[in-house]
């Protein structure tokens, strides 16, 4: 699992079968010190995250195991909105 | 499974409901060495590790839901499932 922030949404009316009503959500992936981390990337919403939320994602297989029903063919989702991050000695605010 | 170090917590109150009840921590990957390898990731605790404890993480799902026993649908990929005491290196 790994941080990001929701920077944009993606429309996108063609979809493989199994995304239909899924929201699609642009993150940048971010480290602890939220600083970027790897391209951009389209995920999945699982928790109504909106534009600039600091959320944690799960990616690979594990994230089409975030969506009901499952099995369709998603591999990244995120899966909680941050409000704190205790790092040692320091506290990142979202 | 990886060598890790605990840097410190998340909270999410909003989650997807298999987060349920379980401390999120973020983990600073490490080499034989103990030095840092890498960007820092989250993990689900399932030894009570603290920050500054060095832990070894399963990045792999499949074991990590067998462990969790919480059915075949649980999106976690990266459990801590123990606490280092030591690592010796030739």
């Amino acid at each position: 699992m790994y941080l990001g922030r929701v920077i944009g949404t993606v429309v996108a009316t063609q979809k493989a079968e199994g995304l239909e009503g899924k929201k699609l959500l642009l993150v940048t992936p971010l480290d602890h010190h939220l600083a970027q981390n790897g391209d951009d990337q389209v995920a999945v919403d699982t928790v109504r995250a909106g534009l600039g939320d600091l959320v944690y994602l799960v990616g690979s297989r594990e994230a089409a195991l975030a969506l009901d029903p499952w099995f369709v063919p998603v591999d990244a989702a995120i899966v909680g909105i941050v409000d704190d991050i205790d790092v040692a000695k320091r506290k990142v605010a979202p | 499974m990886i060598l890790g170090r605990i840097e410190g917590s998340v909270v999410a109150t909003a989650h997807h409901p298999s987060f349920d009840g379980r401390t999120l921590l973020v983990v600073q990957p490490l080499d034989e060495h103990r030095q840092p390898v890498g960007t820092s990731f989250l993990a689900v605790d399932r030894v009570q590790a603290g920050v500054g404890d060095v832990v070894l993480v399963n990045r792999e799902g499949g074991g990590n839901r067998m462990l969790l026993k919480a059915g075949n649908e649980v999106p976690i990929r990266s459990l801590i499932v123990g606490i280092v005491d030591r690592v010796d290196t030739e």
